[in-house]
């Protein structure tokens, strides 16, 4: 069998204008089965904007989309009949049951009754909300609704799973037993579309992302590529103080294969990191603190744009 | 069970149910399926909605029946048309009950819908349109008059103040009457960002002159001309004569009964117009 070659979502030079505001500019991305696929990007990118045309609800102002083989424009419900959303602002019915969500929305689908009551009773315990499954959504933590949300998403068992920004908000501890939900669904095969502006998000979780800013992609490959074409393998980060990092990075310009200067700390780009926090020592400057890292999707972001991703 | 096996289990056997049928069906039902859920949701409050059903009838009925209706009926110029002073005011109370109904379910819950729980753009992300999800809120709504306006229909009945054969005639016309006002005020609160009273404004603006100026209480006739075009934009007091015609036989010009009929279904169909069209925009914008 080869269909892990099938494209389910193709986009050429894909445009979304709001006005005069160009929030999509002409992007060139392809999505295949089975694929985790990521959008990654800060506020403001464009990221949600293509998250919502992928999702076929909102109409391209150029370029081609093809979603499941279809053209949203003329398919819409069609395509949405196949996919399952994660919106990035939660809108469970928060006056009814927890499993009622899972009810109506399957509804939405045109699916029957018998056959969600036993759907939402698995889902639920895909969901670890099993508990929770006549309690009112108003009393579950942000943590349990986004699961409920993720759930909801797979009533009707879509082609693709899109998530806008499915951890923003939640605290580390739900921040994992999500990730670890998401990673069980891509064993699954089920191809997900993602947007973070969290690269450890990204890490975890994509085979592949673009790196999306002012509506452009900037880069595209899986985090690992990314960071070996656009970074160093180590990051030293340095901080003398704020008013005394420019001097000394003046004095160090020289060490490691390139150099961030950011407010609060310098970031010094090599292979070996601890050598050069070894040739700083050894030219008499002691830094308040100091730690060597392997580089991120963070520090590919800062080389491609100049600025970080959370600012 | 086992973790992974449950996983596969969760994750496959709707294709059995319907394939390619999915989207069909939400394409040929999908208003129902709307429908159902602000009906579900209506659910959590039927206690209220039952108990206003019933009250607010009888409080009616009680103040104008043998409170003002004693008293006009008894009056200088004897009965309203040689009816009750409740035969007469009947009608058009039914029709503004189902104003108010109406209201309810296509005021707050539709801007809420967009702003608050934002329901909608939930409905809009599964298969459903947008003026499928607009005509799955004033189906509910219908069905909350429905029931709103038989409720009072069958008291105004057992009262003796729908003599008329025809009298069936007088529930349609009410929730006509409904519809035309609760379309369009889906339509302006689908359009609301935020509320900055205009509901509130609308209530005391629009409905309450519409309620004192579409001849509820008192012939149209009785106000000089140049306010009464108030009634004549008014469904309500197209719904009001129409059901005294109906429910009364209270005289009416033939070709009056049909504009009044006219005007109640082109009311409604461009509200329910109007109201998808603002859905879409909201929703694809």
């Amino acid at each position: 069998m080869n269909n892990n070659d099938e494209i389910m979502i193709r986009a050429e030079a894909l445009t979304k204008k709001y006005g005069e505001f160009t929030a999509v500019d002409g992007i060139n991305f392809s999505v295949k089965k089975g694929e985790s696929f990521g959008l990654l990007g800060p506020n403001g990118a464009g990221k949600s904007t293509t998250m919502r045309m992928i999702a076929a609800v909102s109409k391209r102002s150029g370029g081609e989309l093809t979603i499941l083989g279809k053209d949203p424009d003329r398919d819409g419900p069609d395509i949405r009949a196949h996919l399952g959303v994660v919106p990035q602002t939660d809108n469970l019915d928060t006056e009814i049951k927890v499993k009622d969500n899972l009810y109506v929305y399957g509804r939405y689908f045109g699916l029957p009754g018998k056959f969600l009551r036993e759907k939402s009773r698995d889902l639920l315990e895909f969901a670890q909300l099993t508990e929770k499954a006549d309690a009112k959504v108003d009393t579950l933590s942000g943590g349990m609704k986004r699961r409920l949300t993720i759930a909801r998403a797979l009533i009707n068992e879509p082609d693709i799973l899109l998530l806008d920004e499915p951890t923003t908000g939640l605290d580390p501890q739900a921040r994992h037993i999500l990730w670890d939900r998401l990673f069980r669904l891509k064993e699954e095969g089920v191809t997900q579309v993602i947007t973070t502006h969290y690269m450890d998000e990204a890490e975890q979780l994509c085979d592949r992302l673009i790196v999306i800013d002012q509506g452009k992609i900037m880069a595209e490959g899986s985090p690992a590529e990314l960071i070996q074409r656009y970074s160093s393998r180590e990051v030293a980060e340095l901080r003398f103080g704020s008013d005394r990092n420019a001097t000394a990075a003046d004095k160090l310009a020289d060490l490691g294969d390139r150099m961030e200067i950011l407010p609060d700390r310098i970031l010094i780009y090599a292979d070996n990191g601890e050598a050069v926090l070894e040739a700083v020592a050894s030219r008499g400057f002691k830094p308040l603190t100091s730690l060597v890292r392997r580089s991120s999707l963070e520090d590919v972001f800062l080389r491609l744009t100049g600025r970080s991703l959370v600012e | 069970m086992s973790s992974s096996s449950l996983e596969k289990k969760a994750l496959s056997g709707a294709a059995v149910h319907f394939g390619e049928r999915r989207s069909s069906k939400a394409g040929m039902f999908g208003a129902w399926y709307a429908a159902e859920h602000r009906l579900l949701t209506m659910r959590a409050f039927v206690s209220t909605i039952v108990a206003t059903s019933i009250f607010n009838p009888l409080m009616y009925l009680f103040a104008l029946g043998v409170g003002i209706g004693s008293y006009v009926d008894r009056g200088a110029g004897g009965a309203l048309f040689g009816v009750s002073y409740l035969t007469f005011v009947g009608p058009a109370l039914l029709a503004s009950a189902s104003i108010n109904a109406v209201f309810e379910e296509t005021s707050y819950p539709v801007m809420g819908g967009f702003k608050w729980t934002r329901e909608f753009y939930a409905m809009h992300a599964a298969p459903l349109r947008p003026d499928q999800i607009a005509s799955g809120v004033l189906i509910a709504a219908i069905i909350r008059s429905v029931f709103t306006v038989l409720v009072f229909w069958i008291m105004l009945r057992l009262f003796g103040t729908l003599p008329s054969p025809r009298a069936i005639l007088v529930l349609p016309a009410a929730v006509l009457c409904g519809l035309g006002i609760g379309s369009v005020m889906a339509a302006l609160a689908a359009s609301l960002k935020d509320d900055d009273g205009w509901f509130a404004m609308i209530n005391r603006m629009v409905i309450a002159p519409m309620f004192l100026f579409s001849g509820t209480f008192y012939p149209l006739e009785q106000m000089p001309v140049w306010i009464r075009w108030i009634g004549w934009m008014s469904p309500l007091w197209h719904a009001a004569d129409f059901g005294r015609w109906a429910g009364f036989d209270h005289t009416v010009e033939p070709w009056l009964v049909i504009v009044h009929a006219a005007y109640l279904i082109a009311l409604a169909g461009f509200g329910w117009f109007l109201a998808a069209r603002q859905f879409a925009r909201r929703l694809e914008e």
